[in-house]
């Protein structure tokens, strides 16, 4: 099927082109920092994660949200789902492999990353981090690609496929719990100690990640014949209009438990992410960004008309996205370490190589992603089914 | 005696380098030497810090200049990126939890000696996806550098700032490479080990050795140990107890007269 990826309009071939170019600079950049070590980066002995950690975690949570289109479509049996599934599945392949790149680079000896699997330790989450990713990773491959190789031939996908779905749609809430649990476990990092961490991420998860998949059903819209349908997109951005009033809510929950109790550690965080801390206010500017932009897509999400609307969606979604982005892309990770176990603020700035690299990695996901999607998209508009016709569901 | 010496500490390095089971197996004969000379079998290796001694008479500087330059830890001026085992803050900052806008002067004005704590529930043992840094039986918090990763979850668990990551190759930053003690590759965490190769030949930590009595070392399982007697003479308090990591890292505040 992957020669379906082959033959292509030269707007397909510049976009990998385009790609491949952010690739090799990326790869470079990390070759300098393979070799020079992870001082190349902003981190510090007080901020010990940076851009990194915070996509990995972000798109974690991407990839996770594949399951709000597939609880619809296979315990719902939602048809205006059917086919849209299939770049749901693809969309959380390519952030997998992003999220596990992203771990990769982060590592000061990343020669001796297999040693999680040689000596592995039930005890730290890390581990069933690594367990949980490589296995959504590979039930995601499993089922996108077998549905659509059995649609290329016209037939139904085989009922083993089906119970792969069921499994996966659990494993993906656990892919984004386990990775709050690496965070909402840690003695003395409050922003982080919280019970409410897991759901934080799940919710924000599903406000982002069918944002993303809705903006790309409207650009392959645009330049396939692959039409999402106007319900598949009218439900899916309801999702991400409750699923964003949810994050916001459950962050206001923070600030309440925070500022009301008034304990210092945990309110430090939040005044270092808002008002700055010790004159210390890098984020300040991009946290208020991220509440006006939640603002902002909720309410063009909320009323009908707006959330209909061929201009106002996108512009809702790619705010719902942004501000996603930057409350757990960019604060959630950095906040944690503000201000350090001896009270004390260091902040970080992310560098030029630093970011190159992080570049690069979305360069590689991309990239799989165009390549995935436009097989899906190929095989939709020759295969034998015709473009009409969506994974046939199995008897109920 | 240096050369055996070197050849013990070969022959320990070599074995952690092989697996887990093997190098803690090459590791517990420290506890059948401990430097105190009181029963073997210690089960708990701890430090009180005898705060009044320290600030008065103890020569400070000597303390984690002679640490450092024995465990080759690199001069690094940067301070995001400096590797340190043991160093100094004040009160403000080492115990912040406690802070009281009323602060004495004399408290105000002393200096804390801070290491890595030696956690009999570790945090950072807890997170490591690899058991590279792990805890003996006798409780030291010990780490295998050629097994570290270099993910840091250890550093983002540790709530004491105690860890430290080779952000690039440490070498160069080392005045002058000490032969008895390995150096360290860039990309892992190290750490104080309260002196695993000191207490293998019989040798209290260098730091208790340079604080000449202001650093007590001993078996916090044993009441008739010194360090224990020191913790019944006065005060003592912990960093950060209240989150449940049991540090073994005593500081002592009016302590009997110092000849505990």
């Amino acid at each position: 099927m992957l020669e379906k990826a082959l033959s292509g309009s030269r707007r397909y071939y510049g976009w990998l082109a385009f790609l491949g170019i952010v690739i090799v600079v990326g790869v470079i950049a990390y070759c300098r920092q393979f070799s020079h070590g992870l001082g190349l980066t902003g981190m510090s002995r007080d901020v010990t994660w940076g851009l990194y950690i915070s996509q990995f975690t972000f798109l974690v949570g991407v990839a996770a949200s594949g399951v709000m289109v597939a609880i619809p479509y296979y315990l719902h049996n939602y048809k205006a789902f059917a086919k849209i599934v299939i770049l749901g599945e693809f969309l959380a392949v390519a952030a997998v492999l992003m999220a596990m790149l992203f771990i990769f680079v982060d590592l000061g000896q990343p020669v001796r990353v297999l040693n999680v699997l040689l000596h592995p330790t039930p005890h730290s989450v890390m581990f069933w981090d690594m367990c949980v990713l490589c296995g959504y990773l590979v039930l995601n491959i499993l089922i996108g690609w077998t549905a659509l190789g059995a649609e290329k031939k016209g037939f139904p996908p085989p009922r083993w496929t089906k119970t792969l779905a069921y499994i996966a749609i659990p494993w993906a809430v656990s892919i984004h719990t386990v990775t709050a649990f690496l965070y909402a476990g840690l003695p003395g990092r409050y922003y982080w100690l919280s019970a409410i961490m897991a759901a934080r991420f799940l919710s924000s998860a599903f406000a982002a990640g069918p944002a993303l998949l809705i903006l790309l059903c409207l650009i392959v819209r645009r330049y396939s014949s692959f039409k999402a349908s106007d319900e598949s997109i009218g439900a899916l951005a309801k999702i991400v209009c409750y699923a964003m009033i949810t994050n916001v809510f459950f962050f206001l929950l923070e600030v309440f438990t925070a500022f009301y109790s008034n304990i210092p550690g945990h309110k430090a965080a939040l005044l270092y992410l808002f008002f700055g801390l010790e004159g210390h206010a890098n984020l300040v500017p991009f946290m208020w960004l991220a509440a006006l932009l939640a603002f902002f897509g909720i309410l063009l999400l909320t009323v009908p008309k707006w959330r209909r609307g061929k201009k106002t969606l996108p512009a809702a979604l790619v705010a719902v996205f942004a501000a996603c982005w930057l409350d757990k892309g960019l604060g959630l990770i950095l906040g944690g370490f503000v201000p350090n176990s001896f009270e004390r603020v260091v902040e970080y700035i992310p560098t030029v190589n630093e970011i190159l690299v992080v570049m690069g990695v979305y360069g590689i996901g991309f990239f799989v992603l165009t390549i995935l999607y436009k097989v899906a998209v190929a095989i939709r508009e020759t295969g034998k089914g015709g473009p009409e016709a969506p994974t046939p569901l199995p008897e109920q | 005696m240096k050369r055996r010496e070197f050849i013990k500490g070969g022959l320990l390095l070599g074995a952690a380098g092989l697996g887990g089971a093997l190098s803690l197996g090459a590791l517990r004969p420290a506890a059948a030497l401990p430097p105190t000379g009181a029963a073997s079998g210690a089960r708990r290796w701890g430090l009180v810090i005898d705060l009044d001694k320290y600030n008065q008479s103890a020569d400070r500087e000597k303390i984690a200049a002679l640490c450092h330059r024995r465990h080759n830890v690199p001069d690094i001026p940067d301070t995001k990126t400096e590797i340190k085992w043991i160093w100094e803050d004040d009160f403000a900052h080492s115990f912040a939890e406690m802070e009281s806008p009323y602060l004495s002067d004399r408290i105000k004005e002393m200096r804390f000696p801070v290491l890595c704590n030696h956690c009999a529930e570790p945090a950072c043992v807890k997170v490591c996806p690899t058991q590279a840094t792990f805890q003996r039986p006798d409780g030291i918090v010990n780490m295998d550098y050629h097994r570290c990763i270099g993910c840091r979850f250890c550093m983002a668990g540790c709530p004491f700032g105690a860890r430290s990551f080779n952000f690039f190759d440490p070498r160069p930053y080392i005045a002058e490479i000490d032969p008895l003690y390995p150096t360290r590759t860039g990309g892992v965490v190290e750490k104080c080990t309260f002196c695993v190769e000191r207490l293998t030949a019989g040798l209290p930590p260098y730091c208790v050795e340079a604080a000449a009595g202001a650093i007590i070392f001993g078996d916090l399982s044993d009441p008739a140990s010194e360090a224990r007697r020191a913790l019944a003479s006065g005060f003592a308090i912990r960093r950060k107890a209240e989150l449940g990591t049991e540090p073994s890292v005593y500081y002592l505040l009016g302590g009997g007269g110092g000849d505990a």
